[in-house]
């Protein structure tokens, strides 16, 4: 591969391991505080399965790279306009219900993506791709299967999961936005396009929101900005100065 | 061992000539080392006891996934994230199992929670106070979880079976958790000057809340000479206590940190470590309330649960339509 090809698959691998980071992180926030002890535990599972997968994705994306950084290097060393995953992703947990939607709305995209990946021409793509998608299925059912229960549940869970989704879903759109790099590994065979999974996004959410009794908002307008750096929101700054505080308070010690 | 003053009877132990036919066979089966099962029959005082004990070891757990959880956001690295993360996540569990044990003695979940959130039930004294460094979630895991397991193996011979069990699957984790956080305590005790200093910190602030764990001096113990009839406790506060100290003062000493007692030296005709005790004061004045964190803690686990409940509301309807829609269907 010529240097090029390996910017443009870095680029993929950050935005593959920042969506589970970002996503692991906000997750991870409801430990101890979530709504029932069950829930406490299975949130945990998820965010403990996204940690593993930003570790392989990172890892990956800093053995590509070759300039010496490892998965920690990456995720506690650099700056917001360095990260590259979705800004649904990055937005605060604010409530149970935007926290359950926005799981179920990437793992809606998730469990196509990955399955796709599996066959990317990058072996080592599809080893980590063949690897999530067991958790990203268990995710999708379990994220499907909560939106329908609260949908379809009291009128104010039912309102509280309609706001939820009505709040996220100027985001959910970001992801299908092929841009030049999307292009650029789609033609190496390391990556489908993105917009190639909203057929089967759309009727995975049209099909769970009909059981869910509720609407899916009509307007197709999507935020942009997170998967290049270009502009993140503003609460991406405040989860890395949190999560990156020790690290960068202490240069070169060892935890 | 997150169970500290369980109110029990306060009168003394009968004798077997003074109990009735039934509360005698009870005595001479726990006596014959048999378990206790949620069907059988047992004194009233006992199935309150234990709800008390059980119910109060639950609330630790799930109370003291808060001042862990203070740092997961922000770990150093994304193993340690994902280490304390499991950890937290098996307190939950830890605590789900204990719920479900209490609930075979006839209380529920949500009237255990009633009384945590009312003040009626108590947590351990531990939990209150602040994690206010990396080095605290080493020193948590060495002490905090290195006290409870003095407490807990031996009650993984406890009378009450399902307490039992519990136990058992309980101390398989807290002796891993024992070991990470001791891992944390070395690598910052050999780190730069900033993380042994956070390391002896840490021990500094968390050494004597930690002895006093244990709970007071047997002979100010009023709870604890049923309790031990019952083998629904197993050793005194005091000799658990001796136990601990004899086992973390070399760790702390092959760590390079020093115990924050002048008083602790090694008594060769004892065998065992001389230490200094706790501040009783400071330790009722966190049972009482006065703890560090005890208002903010409280606050977190009420705040969660009435956060939670069109969660719980909205998911207990959805089980009733699909149940009911089931039934329409048949």
């Amino acid at each position: 591969m010529t240097v090029s090809d390996n910017t443009a698959l870095f680029e993929f691998l950050l935005r593959q391991g920042d969506n589970a980071l970002v996503l692991g992180h906000r997750t991870s926030e409801w430990c101890g505080v979530g709504p029932v002890l069950e829930e406490d535990i299975a949130l945990a599972n998820t965010a403990l399965d996204l940690i593993g997968q930003t570790q392989l994705w990172l890892a990956l994306a800093g053995e590509v790279e070759d300039k010496g950084r490892d998965a920690n290097d990456l995720a506690y060393f650099r700056d917001p306009y360095d990260f590259r995953n979705l800004l649904m992703l990055e937005l605060p947990n604010e409530d149970y219900g935007r926290t359950i939607m926005r799981q179920f709305l990437f793992d809606a995209f998730q469990v196509p993506w990955l399955t796709a990946l599996q066959e990317s021409n990058d072996k080592r793509v599809g080893d980590i791709a063949a690897k999530s998608l067991k958790e990203a299925m268990y995710h999708l059912e379990r994220s499907a299967e909560t939106v329908i229960a609260l949908g379809d549940g009291t009128d104010e869970s039912n309102s509280k999961m309609q706001q939820a989704l009505e709040f996220l879903w100027p985001y959910a759109g970001e992801v299908f936005a092929d841009d030049e790099n999307d292009v650029s590994v789609a033609s190496k065979g390391i990556a489908p396009l993105p917009s190639s999974i909203h057929d089967v996004w759309n009727s995975t959410i049209n099909r769970t929101f009909s059981e869910a009794c509720l609407k899916r908002p009509e307007s197709q307008f999507a935020h942009s900005g997170g998967r290049e750096g270009f502009r993140h929101t503003e609460h991406l700054g405040h989860m890395l100065a949190t999560m990156q505080t020790l690290q960068r308070s202490h240069p070169g010690a060892t935890w | 061992m997150y169970a500290q003053m369980v109110k029990s009877t306060g009168k003394s132990v009968q004798a077997l000539d003074d109990m009735s036919p039934e509360e005698r066979a009870f005595q001479e089966r726990i006596d014959r080392g048999e378990k206790i099962e949620p069907k059988d029959w047992m004194p009233d005082a006992y199935r309150k006891n234990l709800i008390r004990q059980i119910g109060q070891h639950a609330h630790s757990e799930i109370v003291g996934q808060l001042p862990e959880g203070n740092w997961i956001t922000r770990a150093p690295t994304l193993e340690r994230k994902a280490n304390l993360l499991a950890k937290v996540q098996d307190e939950a569990g830890h605590g789900l199992y204990l719920y479900c044990a209490a609930e075979t003695l006839g209380v529920s979940r949500d009237e255990l929670f009633e009384m945590l959130h009312s003040g009626k039930m108590k947590y351990s004294s531990i939990f209150n106070y602040p994690t206010l460094t990396w080095a605290d979630m080493g020193a948590v895991g060495w002490l905090v979880d290195g006290a409870a397991i003095m407490n807990q193996v031996p009650l993984q011979r406890t009378s009450y079976g399902p307490y039992a069990r519990a136990m058992v699957r309980i101390c398989k984790e807290e002796s891993f958790h024992q070991r990470q956080g001791y891992h944390i305590m070395m690598t910052m005790a050999n780190g730069t000057p900033e993380q042994k200093r956070m390391a002896q910190d840490a021990l500094n602030r968390f050494w004597y809340p930690a002895l006093m764990m244990f709970g007071p001096s047997d002979k100010d113990s009023v709870h604890s000479a049923q309790s031990m009839a019952w083998k629904i406790k197993m050793n005194t506060n005091d000799e658990l206590r001796q136990k601990f100290v004899d086992e973390t003062a070399p760790q702390a000493e092959f760590l390079g940190l020093s115990i924050p007692d002048e008083n602790l030296k090694w008594n060769e005709e004892r065998g065992n470590y001389d230490f200094s005790e706790p501040d009783w004061d400071e330790f009722y004045n966190v049972v009482s309330g006065n703890g560090p964190c005890n208002v903010e803690r409280l606050e977190a686990r009420k705040k969660a649960w009435s956060d939670g409940a069109w969660v719980r509301e909205g998911m207990m309807a959805h089980a009733e339509k699909k149940a009911m829609r089931k039934q329409a269907a048949e």
